[in-house]
């Protein structure tokens, strides 16, 4: 079964991946062909191997928001931390438009150059807020991290535009200085989230966003993320395992199960009429 | 064999064994050739605890040869106890010279100061460092900061000072401001005060930067381009003594100590012990003087 989108050789594309597969154990061959959805599990009966991503190809078009669904353990979190660099793929490519016209397969770069894409032209939202923050520096402190890092080394500058930020997230800026530690749940995601489009990336990774949010908090954020990427048309691959997350954020949608895509296309479509046993599952037990 | 060379004489030349000292000139030369890197090296035992100078004390030994005119200061002072004790247990393995007189000394190890007096091409600064990481601070492992150093990847280091600017409101780190040197690594002077930092840059000597506990040498080579980490718009700035005179030399352009009397009078006095006594026997002697960006 070929699961890849739009193989039609067209350049409109931003984000590139193409058989991206994380194996943690040994990675013999076959042990993509012992597990998935046909075998109810992503851990290799002979070996022990447990499959987080098995051969995931799929296009990201600047301005979509592609959402992925799937239980967890499913490998959705996998895959975008491997986008973010912060875990290294067993195998497959991805290719960056902004990066050499997306000739170069990202994960062939020197570490430095790989932070560097990171910093310049990708922001993540974790669903802890203590990954993308440190929880150490102010709020502020965060912000100037990121423009830090993509060498901005002016402090008027800096606080200019993590006052601007923290306005546009709606976190008070008179808290700048003070520690997200002391901030409540919502705030600190908001943090992170002014924090991952300090230097205006093209692409926005968000990996459960709102999970551990209260539901009015939930809104506030959806809100938030959706009016950032109205204004500023990042692209954006939004994972969740809540299915009201991904109706109001997203317009395209991959459903992941044991590491494998088991269905994809517009969001709609998936939910009014999903093909697969699994996505009808997830929606007929959607609240 | 080996016996019978090892225990000819109660001790080696200078203390360390030859091979000893090979192996620390030849991580000397590493650090020479890449300033700023901190290269690891054996650190072997002294007769004073590691990181009581001991890091210095294995530079000097390396370097020290009976020709040598040798000086210890301490804080500035050539009077401490630490830096007495050190010049004679130096003295003592080398039969080197002693002096007082900074343009005199050959090799000079400091601690925590370098000197007001330039310093020529003929001469060598030993530093004893506590803690040759600058990225400690916001770094825990040691593995981690060797990646970051390979990297480049300072933007913790700058997080850190724009911290303590919104903080405080001025880029002063107390002493240590980190540096980076010929633009390509960050390295901690050792504790040094802003005073001393504009020093290190396109000097004529040479620094090199010992830390015994730590296991590490780094060097600043003649001539190399040293900056210390400052932003664009905030400016690193040497400490200020407004209004502050020596009261012994009427001096006001060196770096001053603070002192009390038993009645609480407060009073300032040049630290730099030898710079002192030249102010007071003229001629004053060459100094590179900092002036603060406005």
């Amino acid at each position: 079964m070929d699961h890849s989108l739009d193989t039609a050789p067209d350049n409109a594309w931003l984000l590139r991946v193409r058989n991206l597969t994380k194996i943690y154990g040994n990675a013999t061959p076959g042990v993509l062909e012992r597990t998935g959805p046909r075998f109810n599990s992503n851990i290799c009966a002979k070996t022990g191997a447990v499959v987080a991503c098995s051969n995931i190809s799929f296009d990201l078009h600047p301005g979509e928001v592609l959402g992925i669904v799937g239980e967890s353990g499913s490998g959705k979190s996998t895959l975008v931390q491997m986008l973010y660099f912060d875990q290294e793929p067993t195998s497959g490519e991805a290719l960056f438009q902004p990066i050499e016209d997306g000739t170069v397969n990202l994960f062939d770069l020197s570490n430095q150059r790989k932070r560097q894409i990171r910093n310049h032209q990708m922001g993540m939202v974790y669903q802890n807020p203590r990954d993308g923050l440190n929880f150490r520096f102010s709020a502020g402190g965060n912000i100037a991290e990121k423009l830090l890092m993509a060498n901005v080394f002016h402090v008027g500058r800096i606080r200019l535009r993590g006052a601007d930020l923290l306005t546009k997230t709606e976190v008070p800026v008179k808290r700048m200085d003070e520690s997200p530690a002391r901030f409540s749940g919502g705030m600190q995601q908001r943090v992170q989230i002014a924090k991952a489009i300090a230097n205006n990336p093209p692409l926005l990774l968000l990996d459960e966003v709102t999970s551990g949010l209260d539901v009015s908090v939930q809104a506030k954020v959806l809100d938030l993320i959706r009016g950032l990427q109205q204004d500023l048309g990042i692209s954006m691959i939004v994972v969740s395992h809540d299915l009201g997350v991904i109706r109001m954020l997203t317009d395209r949608t991959m459903v992941l199960k044991h590491g494998h895509i088991v269905e994809q296309g517009l969001t709609d479509q998936i939910l009014q009429d999903p093909q697969h046993a699994y996505t009808q599952l997830l929606v007929s037990s959607l609240l | 064999m080996i016996q019978n060379v090892k225990f000819q004489k109660s001790f080696n030349y200078a203390y360390i064994d030859e091979f000893t000292k090979k192996e620390i000139r030849r991580k000397t030369l590493k650090a020479v050739a890449s300033p700023g890197y901190q290269v690891p090296y054996s650190s072997p035992e002294m007769p004073i605890s590691r990181g009581w100078g001991t890091g210095g004390l294995h530079l000097s030994l390396s370097l020290v040869g009976p020709n040598d005119v040798f000086k210890v200061i301490d804080q500035g002072s050539d009077a401490s106890v630490n830096a007495c004790n050190l010049r004679l247990f130096v003295q003592e393995m080398t039969n080197c010279a002693l002096t007082f007189d900074t343009a005199a000394a050959t090799i000079i190890q400091t601690r925590h100061r370098v000197p007001e007096e330039i310093l020529t091409e003929k001469q060598i600064l030993v530093l004893q460092v506590p803690q040759p990481e600058p990225l400690r601070s916001v770094e825990r492992h040691e593995a981690k900061t060797r990646v970051m150093h390979a990297e480049a990847d300072y933007a913790k280091m700058w997080v850190t000072l724009y911290e303590a600017y919104v903080r405080s409101g001025q880029l002063r780190t107390g002493a240590g401001h980190p540096l980076m040197v010929n633009g390509r690594y960050v390295a901690t002077p050792s504790p040094i005060p802003s005073w001393d930092v504009p020093n290190l840059s396109m000097a004529r000597c040479l620094y090199l930067f010992g830390a015994g506990r730590e296991k590490r040498i780094h060097a600043i080579p003649p001539f190399t381009r040293v900056e210390p980490l400052e932003f664009d718009d905030i400016r690193f700035k040497v400490e200020e003594f407004v209004g502050v005179k020596c009261s012994v030399t009427n001096e006001d352009k060196a770096f001053m100590d603070q002192i009390y009397d038993d009645d609480f009078n407060q009073s300032y006095v040049v630290n730099d012990s030898n710079f002192l006594d030249k102010l007071r026997q003229g001629p004053r002697p060459p100094q590179k003087l900092f002036t603060n960006p406005e």
